[in-house]
């Protein structure tokens, strides 16, 4: 209904590639990150544009084309490298593709098409997360150069970064006025990387502080209209949330799989626990709950791969999904009991990795103020 | 003939020569990873799941590559097989074959080595291609007879077993993989080549890969076109059996004795 043959086609190649070429070596990157080159293979796959113009190097594909990548990914079980992907192709790229200029795609988005460059976003700030409108990275104009200084957080990619879309206020509007995404790049005066952060999951990933003294970029690199970054970011979070809602149902999938497997296979009190009911209508529990949300998913992808922007959907979309992802992880880790428990069974990375994606692209609060806010409430 | 039309095919033949074409056979099987289940006639159950065989994927790689250092290329794939065969043949298609032919024939089921050669041979002669590829042998039947039949009625040469090919002129050169290293062997095309894993990993194919060969010309030809009939059977498949099942090996304790109980076993067998 939603993915064509050559959607499946797609589906198996990438499958096969990330078999081959990444699950091997997953448990190491996770102690020791993923290589940069990761990005330029995927590149060379095609997999970084599956949904860009094929003038910069993109597929020409749909949005259903970057779910399978994406559900793919959960399910080759990539966890802080799927995060990293994503980051570059469903939320540092797309306000490049859908507000930059030709000349501006060619530069920067053609690069991070190939996998030549690493791309991140950069929102959140120390003191500034779900309240958006409170943020305190200030650009200002000084000749034809942005000087910027502030501070960001908890930014995937971003200590590997070639280049970072930065959220910018300029510093005399208030409420929503005066933003602008600004294209740092690595190599500009004043920018520096300060620390790495170590988290709960997604080890595989680098996840960075920020730091921005008198950063010194070129006018052209405002990305959009100046003063409408508020709004552009209001449209790129869509994007952010329903693949994270996406990536979230294909965890949930394929930790409710795992965990109806090993229930068929350990045995207690003389038979396999999956025949116990407990555990029989727990895993009924989780594929249902995981059928549904897919569905709404779906939906909400449908619409906003027609280019609509459902914002309550998306919201509701996230808020469920990701919720789901992690209460399915914490089932399947009581079903596998103690082994639940050990890094050497998958299910307690699942949870570590998906519980992310309750607080990333806007908390559940947040969700609920958004959707609240679409009733009137 | 009449000399205007000598003229004409001697014309034809110089300005195709400048163009390498370069034929595929590809062939789709039950999936290997699958349980593999026999019909009541000794033929291979073709029902369940059924994928592009990965040996015939080394051959749409190796040609890919040959393709990609010419300075001209084309792609042929030929394939045999049921109304299903088609997904196999998108597949190559999808890594960047040009285009593709399949036929496909009711009265072919259960074809066998010598059938099935002589059906491709029909097939490739109307491409008169420079270079035929083919895997080794198939994963399913693997009676890696068909290559060396079609080079033998084609009256082309074969160089078999290649792990690297190169094309110059109107030389085909390859190093033919051997138990100690590898031969270099060469010939005048047209010829006829199979290829082992050696060719380089097979591609995966792109979105924009896979979305092109929607529009490839795939044509469907039956035995009337090739104009063939399909002759006596050469081999007939008469009992399969299964293989004997591996002797339990001998666990030896180390009891302190180990290693003078090993080094006798290994004498007994002349090991050592």
């Amino acid at each position: 209904m939603y993915f064509s043959d050559a959607h499946e086609e797609l589906r198996l190649h990438i499958r096969r590639f990330l078999e081959k070429e990444v699950r091997p070596h997953l448990a190491e990157w996770e102690q020791t990150l993923f290589p940069d080159s990761i990005f330029k293979r995927f590149g060379e796959m095609g997999l970084l544009g599956l949904r860009y113009d094929p003038e910069y190097g993109g597929q020409g594909g749909d949005y259903f084309s970057a779910i399978v990548l994406e559900e793919e990914m959960a399910r080759a079980g990539c966890g802080g490298l799927g995060m990293a992907i994503a980051v570059q192709t469903e939320m540092a790229t797309p306000p490049l593709n859908k507000f930059g200029t030709p000349e501006q795609k060619r530069k920067w988005l053609a690069p991070a098409i190939s996998g030549d460059s690493i791309a991140a976003i950069a929102m959140t700030e120390p003191d500034a997360g779900s309240d958006l409108a409170n943020i305190q990275t200030i650009a200002r104009k000084d000749g034809n150069e942005w000087v910027i200084n502030g501070r960001k957080i908890f930014i995937t990619n971003g200590a590997r970064a070639s280049w970072t879309l930065l959220v910018t206020k300029g510093d005399r509007e208030r409420g929503h006025k005066g933003y602008n995404l600004i294209l740092v790049e690595k190599t500009s005066p004043g920018f520096s990387v300060t620390r790495t952060l170590e988290k709960l999951g997604m080890h595989s990933s680098d996840t960075a502080e920020l730091l921005f003294e008198d950063c010194r970029v070129p006018l052209d690199n405002l990305i959009g209209e100046e003063g409408e970054g508020f709004k552009q970011l209001m449209w790129e979070l869509q994007g952010e949330r329903l693949i994270a809602a996406c990536g979230a149902v294909a965890g949930a999938q394929k930790t409710f799989e795992y965990a109806m497997d090993y229930a068929k296979e350990r045995r207690a009190f003389g038979k396999p626990i999956a025949e116990h009911q407990v555990i029989k209508h727990k895993l009924v529990d989780m594929a249902t709950k995981v059928n549904m949300i897919r569905a709404f998913v779906y939906e909400c992808a449908t619409r906003w791969d027609q280019g609509d922007y459902p914002v309550r959907e998306i919201s509701q979309a996230k808020l469920m999904a990701t919720q789901i992802a992690v209460e399915v992880a914490d089932d399947a880790i009581q079903i596998l009991g103690g082994h639940g428990y050990m890094r050497e069974f998958p299910v307690e990375k699942a949870w570590r990795d998906a519980r992310l994606a309750r607080i990333g692209a806007g908390t559940d609060e947040i969700m609920k103020e958004i959707i609240a806010k679409t009733y009137g409430l | 003939m009449t000399p205007s039309a000598i003229i004409k095919l001697r014309f034809i033949a110089f300005t195709e020569k400048a163009r390498l074409k370069i034929v595929v056979t590809v062939k789709q099987i039950p999936d290997p990873n699958a349980t593999l289940k026999l019909t009541s006639d000794n033929r291979l159950a073709r029902d369940g799941e059924v994928v592009l065989d990965p040996g015939d994927e080394y051959g749409v790689e190796a040609a890919l590559r040959i393709k990609e250092a010419a300075d001209e290329a084309e792609v042929v794939l030929v394939s045999m097989g049921p109304a299903k065969a088609a997904d196999a043949i998108r597949k190559g298609l999808s890594m960047g074959a040009d285009r593709a032919i399949h036929i496909s024939d009711d009265g072919l089921a259960g074809a066998d080595a010598l059938t099935t050669a002589q059906v491709l041979t029909a097939a490739i002669k109307g491409e008169s291609p420079d270079l035929v590829v083919c895997g080794c042998e198939s994963t399913d039947g693997s009676t890696g007879m068909v290559p060396p039949m079609i080079a033998e009625l084609l009256g082309f040469p074969q160089l078999t077993f290649a792990k690297q090919v190169e094309v110059s002129g109107s030389k085909v050169t390859i190093q033919r993989q051997t138990d100690v290293g590898y031969d270099v062997v060469e010939a005048d095309t047209p010829a006829l080549i199979t290829v082992t894993a050696g060719v380089g990993e097979p591609r995966y194919a792109s979105l924009k890969g896979i979305m092109a060969a929607r529009s490839k010309e795939v044509k469907k030809v039956g035995l009337g076109d090739l104009g063939v009939t399909r002759g006596k059977p050469a081999e007939e498949v008469l009992e399969v059996v299964e293989a004997e099942k591996r002797q339990a090996g001998e666990v030896i304790e180390d009891d302190g004795n180990a290693v003078e109980k090993i080094v006798a076993l290994l004498a007994k067998v002349k090991a050592v």
